[in-house]
């Protein structure tokens, strides 16, 4: 390897200051202020990777974060392991461990490379063709397409590092620290605004930064030194905060944009515990400046994919910021002038040009001709039709352009070279703009989109509003930011400039080739492995859509979201179809603009705040006690208690005979409890729920109804009369929420005369239901002074009460069909009030049990369960809960829909009861119930919706929903199982005690 | 993300806010009376236009109040806020 690729003149790399770190299991070293791209084209390496699709030996093409090949995997097989870096944007650190991605068993020798032969049978869209048929094969296809596709691999174990977010509000935000977002930042903290200045670089400047050509000056100085002072002078305002390495992912509407700072990337390992890694910014800004800059573009020619192949201004900037050659035998291919701002920056360092390969026929400018002058060969009007070189570019092949640019003429010369840099032009960065629902236009003359429309309060200035010289970029800016900030002194008495470069290109999306273009490889997405001849192959069959073309063949779709080649896809496409550019629509740019880790999305939302959940006040106990639990909506309820190994199903036959047999006891904190208070009280329940409230006496309960304007059943409970104009009502679980926001909807809405009052009281109760035939005892022990005969006390009533002096709601109500009582008691003493009932309960076997318990016990009594047994399409007619629904009521909601066309059909679907031929046979919940097996195809008439085996019952019950079901009480169903039909009797819903007798149950 | 600026507490995040649909679509006094074709009108029938749209929101991490909006749904302007109840101050 040779060792004179290190040029020590750049003050950005600290010599003094050497780093190791390795790459695929080797040793290299670089200097600090070095990327990995830089230390290792300084170490002579370019081949990096292998592409998507064919496997391509690929290498590092640019210098930031357009970069599409040169991605790798940091820390591989630790727990700092992350997939898809841009080695052109690791800073380097000591102990940095960086592997090629995409390649097996290694990057200089890959199997999948076979691919690249063959790539005739690989077309634009071949996934779709071959492998989405027959459906069935599908399975074996993902098998090998995953194991020989992918990029990179995740890490297996948790992330050691720390995450957060934080909001940012601030006047002015500008987005780019380049020359015009230096200016632009200056201006407006000097005059008064709160501004925040972000760039996702590591240094301030932007490429002007290293501009030290005698080609560019700003007031007869250097550029580089002017802005150097510039920097210097802005670092130093009060009104103005800087973040470096701070990448803006996301520009939403109202100026709300996302972004990401990196705070300990550079560092070694061992320096960054307990440092915040990323933070995510959520920045609010009055004023948004976008200053992004703009990318160059490659140009599309025969085998433009070799390592050795890279932007020409990366090399520039190789050069100039790393003190880094990327080749001893260079040749510029260029289509502008910018190229020979690289020429000149490796002329200074005596590095060899070999030649300069320009498109234009006519040349005119003073750098041009001080490049000739160091007698370097330029071929004017030709272009590159081909390149040589496996792991390494090391040939190319010339032709000359005809005069309308669509085919090569004369002969061919080949010309030797390790380093290829090409330049066609620049593409102004309009993702953020775009993001932010910004409309482009396209400019002509030179072939680019430039913001048009502004959605907000924003604008851009610099090369990514599309303009490119210094002069017009420092005047533009100057002017631009004036009018957008309503200020006067702009700062700035006299910017002149000097440029020896003009503005002349010669624009050829698609360069031409003596080959025909089905034997030639032209990549436009380098990443993606998209070529020039896919893009032609997607729009002869017929796709003219942008959008339809980027997905059939993938252009755009990496990680790289097409920073380079989405112009030429879009310039090739408008040239093919003779449309003009634009017309078939530009591709949409979605954030992030560059890959956000999962840390930075999260923050600090990880480990048990990942996903909150919601503990009821005697949750600790049910802890102590082995109980398993279950998610309902954000709460944790108690499923069920297991003793000495029992399994699920052991628990809850044990639990729910114990509860019929003498006494259970239910943790029901988590039910919804709405307090509802005001003068029309009973007015509103009227209105919400389908029975009649208006006569319910004071101390009573009743079960209530509510339905959706639609008819369809929504939410249940029981609500309690607690005085003349205060009720209590209680929801389901899962439906608390939900039904305060709709009651409060029509309150606020639809019948803001009502004088009614709703506010949320779940969490301050503790619920507990004692039940079964010994609870009166229990809760006699518990409430002594509590007069609990039936006479005093009966079923469906309430009473105020107090334990040991607190308050507390009984109520006399079941939801497993057994004599029950439900004590409300201020949240924080529920767990000791729970804890008297169990020692209340002692002698009676008190049983505590859980959700799957108490679904059981209900379903033994054919309640259903809003959501299980109900899916939004059944009406309480359906339910066969007629007697609930009111026939003197004028209006509640819902009611007008119980006599729709559609819901009196008498072949609605409508809940039964189920039973098993077998009695020891328990169905699935969610099987299909059909009548006749033989009919092809098979009609579905409905399905299974609760299904247990009752301990009480000693056999299986079932509920379910079938078409006509009402009518079919006695008749044989079919449950067909994979290997087995299942016999059933549709039955009454309602298994156990019909008649309610043991409510009033006496031991 | 949109500010909103809600009637009752001034500008806010979106996050706090729930959408509900199209605005000054009243609840009919007597549904009995409608016909089965009317009654669907009431209960199914929304407007989704591209451009200036009159939409309920509730600001339900907030003061839970509902009020109405006029967003200009090609660009998500914002045009007014104004209270339940009130005519919209704007066309
Ligand atoms: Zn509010």
């Amino acid at each position: 390897m040779s060792n004179n690729l290190r040029f020590k003149t750049s003050k950005f790399i600290d010599e003094t200051y050497r780093v190791s770190f390795k790459f695929n299991n080797k040793t290299y070293f670089g200097f600090k202020g070095d990327t990995l791209a830089s230390a290792l084209l300084a170490n002579g390496i370019h081949l990096v990777g292998r592409s998507f699709k064919y496997h391509r030996p690929r290498g590092i093409m640019t210098s930031g974060s357009e970069e599409p090949n040169a991605i790798i995997q940091l820390h591989d097989n630790s727990s700092r392991t992350e997939p898809n870096v841009r080695a052109t944007e690791v800073e380097i650190y000591e102990g940095l461990v960086a592997s090629s991605q995409n390649c097996w068993p290694n990057v200089n020798f890959d199997i999948g490379g076979i691919n690249n032969l063959l790539s005739p049978i690989l077309p634009a869209g071949f996934y779709y063709k071959t492998f989405m048929w027959p459906a069935s094969f599908w399975e074996k296809y993902e098998y090998f397409i995953r194991k020989s596709a992918g990029l990179g691999k995740s890490p297996k174990v948790a992330d050691p590092d720390i995450y957060e977010h934080k909001y940012i509000h601030c006047d002015v935000l500008v987005i780019g620290a380049g020359i015009s977002g230096i200016m632009a930042a200056k201006m407006a903290a000097k005059n008064g605004f709160k501004t925040l200045l972000v760039d996702e670089k590591s240094y301030l400047g932007g490429s002007s930064i290293y501009d030290n050509s005698e080609f560019s000056k700003i007031n007869n100085q250097i550029t580089s030194s002017w802005l150097e002072k510039e920097i210097n002078e802005i670092s130093k305002l009060e009104n103005l905060e800087i973040k470096i390495r701070t990448s803006v992912a996301a520009f939403h509407g109202y100026n709300f944009l996302l972004a990401r700072e990196n705070l300990t990337d550079h560092l070694p390992i061992n320096q960054r515990e307990n440092k915040v890694r990323q933070r995510l910014l959520k920045i609010r800004a009055k004023k948004v400046i976008t200053a992004t800059g703009s990318i160059e573009r490659p140009l599309i020619f025969d085998n433009n994919d070799r390592p050795g192949i890279l932007l020409s201004s990366a090399i520039k900037k190789y050069i100039d910021l790393y003190g880094v050659a990327c080749g001893e035998n260079n040749i510029l291919f260029t289509n502008n002038d910018t190229a020979y701002e690289t020429a000149m920056s490796l002329i200074q360092r005596g590095i060899k040009i070999n030649a300069i390969i320009d498109n234009r026929e006519q040349i005119d400018s003073k750098i041009s001709y001080e490049v000739e002058k160091n007698n370097i060969e330029i071929y004017k009007g030709y272009t590159v039709v081909d390149t040589y070189g496996y792991r390494r570019i090391n040939k190319i092949s010339i032709m000359k352009l005809s005069k309308d640019g669509q085919t090569v003429i004369g002969d061919k010369t080949k010309l030797n070279c390790d380093c290829l840099g090409v330049s066609g032009g620049w593409t102004p960065a309009v993702h953020l703009f775009t993001q932010s629902g910004g409309k482009l236009k396209f400019r002509e003359e030179d072939q680019v989109f430039i913001p048009n429309v502004y959605p907000s309060d924003q604008i851009s200035v610099g090369s990514c509003n599309g303009d490119f010289g210094l002069e017009e970029i420092i005047r533009n800016t100057l002017s631009s930011i004036k009018k957008f900030l309503d200020i006067d002194n702009s700062e700035y008495k006299t910017v002149e400039t000097i440029s020896g470069l003009n503005q002349s290109k010669r624009n050829i999306w698609l360069l031409p080739s003596d080959k025909s273009i089905g034997k030639t490889k032209s990549f436009v997405d380098y990443q993606n492995d998209a070529t020039a001849k896919d893009i032609k192959l997607a729009l002869r069959e017929g796709f003219r859509s942008i959008e339809h073309v980027k997905r059939y063949t993938t252009t755009g779709m990496g990680t790289d979201q097409g920073k380079l080649g989405n112009m030429h896809a879009l310039g090739i496409i408008s040239e093919t179809a003779g449309s003009k550019m634009g017309e078939h629509g530009t591709t949409t740019f979605r954030p992030p603009y560059t890959p956000l880790t999962f840390g930075t999305i999260v923050g600090r939302n990880v480990g048990e705040f990942f996903d909150i959940f919601r503990r009821t006040p005697i949750h600790d106990w049910h802890v102590a006690n082995n109980a398993e639990f279950e998610n309902v909506g954000q709460w944790k309820r108690a499923w069920y208690y297991p003793k000495d190994n029992e399994n699920m199903h052991q628990a809850v036959q044990r639990e729910s005979k114990a509860a019929r047999d003498s006494a259970g006891i239910l943790d029901a904190s988590t039910l919804g409890k709405i307090d509802i208070q005001g003068t029309d009280a009973s007015e509103f329940l009227n209105r919400v729920y389908t029975n009649a409230w208006s006569k319910l006496a004071v101390g009573k309960c009743r079960y209530g109804l509510m339905l959706n304007e639609d008819g369809m059943v929504y939410d249940d409970g029981v609500t309690t009369r607690l005085g003349e104009n205060h009720y209590i009502m209680t929801t389901t679980t899962g439906g608390a929420a939900i039904v305060l926001g709709k009651l409060e909807d029509y309150l606020q809405t639809e019948w803001p005369e009502l004088d009614v009052y709703l506010s949320s009281v779940t969490d301050h109760y503790a619920t507990i239901s004692v039940c079964g035939p010994n609870s009166k005892k229990i809760v006699s022990k518990v409430i002594p002074d509590l007069d609990l005969s039936d006479e005093k006390f009966p079923h469906m009533s309430f009473k105020n009460a107090k334990i040991d002096n607190i308050k507390c709601r009984v109520m006399r109500i079941s939801f497993t069909g057994e004599h029950s009582y439900e004590i409300n008691i201020q949240a924080n003493f529920g767990k000791s009030v729970w804890e008297k009932c169990m020692e209340a309960g002692k002698d009676f076997n008190i049983t505590p049990y859980g959700t799957e318990t108490m679904h059981l016990l209900r379903a033994e009594k054919g309640f259903i369960i809003v959501g299980q047994d109900t899916d939004a399409t059944l009406t309480p007619i359906d339910l066969q809960m007629d007697w609930i629904v009111s026939k003197k009521k004028y209006d509640f909601i819902g009611k007008r829909s119980l006599y729709r066309s559609d819901t009196i059909r008498e072949d609605r679907k409508q809940l039964v009861g189920l039973l098993t031929e077998n009695p020891e046979e328990v169905l699935e919940e969610g099987a299909q119930i059909v009548a006749d097996i033989k009919k092809s195809p098979i009609e579905m008439l409905g399905h299974v919706t609760s299904s247990y085996y009752s301990p009480n019952l000693k056999k299986s019950i079932a509920l379910g929903v079938v078409k006509g079901g009402k009518n079919m009480l006695g008749q044989k169903l079919i449950i067909p199982m994979e290997n087995k039909n299942i016999n059933v009797t549709v039955a009454d819903p309602v298994f156990l005690d019909k008649e309610g007798e043991r409510l009033n149950v006496k031991l | 993300m949109f500010l909103i600026n809600c009637p009752f507490c001034g500008e806010r995040e979106q996050s706090e806010f729930k959408a509900g649909g199209e605005a000054h679509i009243v609840r009919p006094k007597q549904p009995t009376e409608l016909s089965d074709d009317e009654w669907a009108e009431y209960l199914f029938m929304r407007k989704n236009i591209k451009g200036v749209q009159f939409e309920r929101w509730n600001h339900v991490h907030g003061c839970r109040k509902w009020f109405n909006m006029v967003r200009d749904t090609s660009n998500d302007q914002i045009k007014a806020v104004y209270k339940m109840g009130e005519k919209p101050p704007v066309k």
